[in-house]
């Protein structure tokens, strides 16, 4: 499995789950079906992203980095597409940042990262 | 009548146990040491302008075993070709009649010199997965060195690990176990076989040769028709003892080893060869799967231990994981969209 499709399962499946927290807050339980839609194409973006990143680049602080960077910047743009005056921007961007890192650690360390049988 | 000091007789002795070198592109610069055979001087060779190592017998040798073993560790060296063997340039006899052979000037420290510097426990696995690497070339090579121990193993300034010292190799029986998908190993294996073969047996059946806490349980006891690579395991097995207990003192921890890592070492110490890593590649193998918090084939593992281990290795995952779940819970309870 390459980097990037690693990435995206693993940002797939965090974005569903990331969605389904959704339903533990009343006010929003209506619209579960529509943020989990969501949150799962917010993570498949962040997750390819950040794989193709891991791809070209092979330092686990830069993915890191890298991952957050992304996870902020995502999660920002859903919570700035929020209807009506509450934004919640650091409701949604602390743990869309978390994921981010989530992910960029992921594709770093596993799936062909540095190994000491890759070392030699 | 005048006394010379002692510090003149000294040099006087020293000059006058000299290999003469007329006659060759070498000139002495200094003594790096003296072994059993002879001494190795650093010598200038000035055709080329380099500086090399030459070791020398530090006398013409009557009998003709000592020159024969010279020579035979210079012709196993020659067939050894590995970045992690020192080469041999050049062989010959003096004006003398000392017979010599030069080989890379290695600089470098030795490892027990290393091992008394703080360092990590997975840096100095790294070192020891290094030191395997040439020894496990020797033995496809069908050559044993039976003689592994820290102050036989060069550390170069960049980390590149040199095994010296090949003054007692034996060619082993399992040369021809040497792996068939390597066209030069048969070749290469029969070339030392052969090299070996045209020099008397120097290390006769109940000769012990090699040196005590490194040296196996059957070679102490001088069976050398026995010995195989695992004789060699054997020694790598002690050097891994000695650069974890090494690294304990150095930083002055305590505990005791951890136990996968010890079972490793017991594996590749165990009294009889049976019950030892087969290769030096098995052995390097298991060091890189510890390293890699993977498992490893000496230590049999219970559920505790297996999970603990996956809890190991991957706890930065675990971690960011548990704080996204922290952080979600918080934001529920106190922050309800």
């Amino acid at each position: 499995m390459n980097k990037i499709v690693y990435g995206l399962i693993l940002g797939g499946v965090l974005g569903i789950f990331d969605g389904l927290t959704a339903y533990f807050t009343p006010a929003v339980r209506a619209a579960l079906l529509g943020i989990v839609i969501g949150s799962t194409i917010k993570g498949l973006i962040a997750g390819a992203l950040i794989g193709w990143f891991a791809r070209k680049v092979n330092s686990l602080t830069l993915g890191i980095v890298f991952g957050l960077a992304v996870g902020l910047i995502l999660a920002f743009a859903v919570a700035a597409m929020q209807p009506g005056p509450d934004h919640y921007y650091f409701q949604i961007m602390l743990p869309g940042g978390i994921v981010g890192l989530i992910v960029g650690y992921a594709t770093q360390k596993y799936h062909g990262g540095v190994t000491e049988t890759a070392r030699g | 009548m005048r006394w010379l000091s002692d510090d003149a007789v000294t040099r006087l002795r020293h000059a006058g146990s000299e290999p003469e070198l007329t006659g060759t592109p070498y000139r002495i610069l200094d003594r790096l040491g003296r072994g059993g055979m002879g001494s190795v001087y650093l010598v200038e060779d000035a055709r080329l302008n380099r500086r090399v190592a030459m070791k020398v017998l530090d006398a013409a040798d009557r009998s003709g075993d000592l020159e024969a073993r010279l020579l035979r560790e210079a012709r196993v060296l020659a067939q050894l070709e590995h970045p992690g063997i020192v080469p041999v340039h050049d062989a010959g006899t003096l004006a003398d009649g000392r017979i010599f052979y030069t080989m890379k000037f290695v600089h470098g420290r030795r490892l027990d010199e290393i091992a008394r510097e703080p360092s990590s426990l997975p840096e100095r696995l790294r070192l020891f997965r290094k030191i395997c690497e040439p020894v496990a070339f020797a033995h496809s090579r069908g050559v044993l060195h039976r003689d592994l121990k820290p102050e036989n193993i060069m550390v170069g300034p960049f980390g590149e690990v040199l095994v010296m010292d090949w003054g007692i190799a034996k060619v082993f029986a399992g040369s021809a176990k040497s792996s068939p998908k390597d066209s030069g190993t048969f070749e290469s294996a029969a070339a030392v076989t052969e090299s070996a073969a045209k020099a008397p047996a120097h290390t006769a059946q109940g000769a012990v040769v090699g040196t005590p806490g490194y040296m196996a349980p059957e070679q102490a006891r001088g069976e050398i028709a026995q010995l195989d690579q695992r004789a060699d395991i054997f020694s790598l097995g002690a050097i891994l003892k000695f650069l974890i207990s090494g690294s304990t003192a150095a930083t002055g921890t305590t505990s005791p080893p951890p136990r996968r890592l010890s079972a490793i070492v017991a594996k590749a110490t165990a009294p009889t060869p049976g019950s030892r890593y087969a290769s030096a590649q098995d052995l390097a193998a298991d060091i890189a799967a510890y390293l890699d918090g993977l498992p490893v084939s000496a230590y049999p593992e219970s559920l505790i231990d297996r999970t603990a281990r996956l809890i190991s290795r991957n706890r930065v995952a675990i971690v960011l994981v548990l704080a996204y779940l922290l952080v979600r819970v918080i934001l529920i309870l106190w922050h309800p969209r």
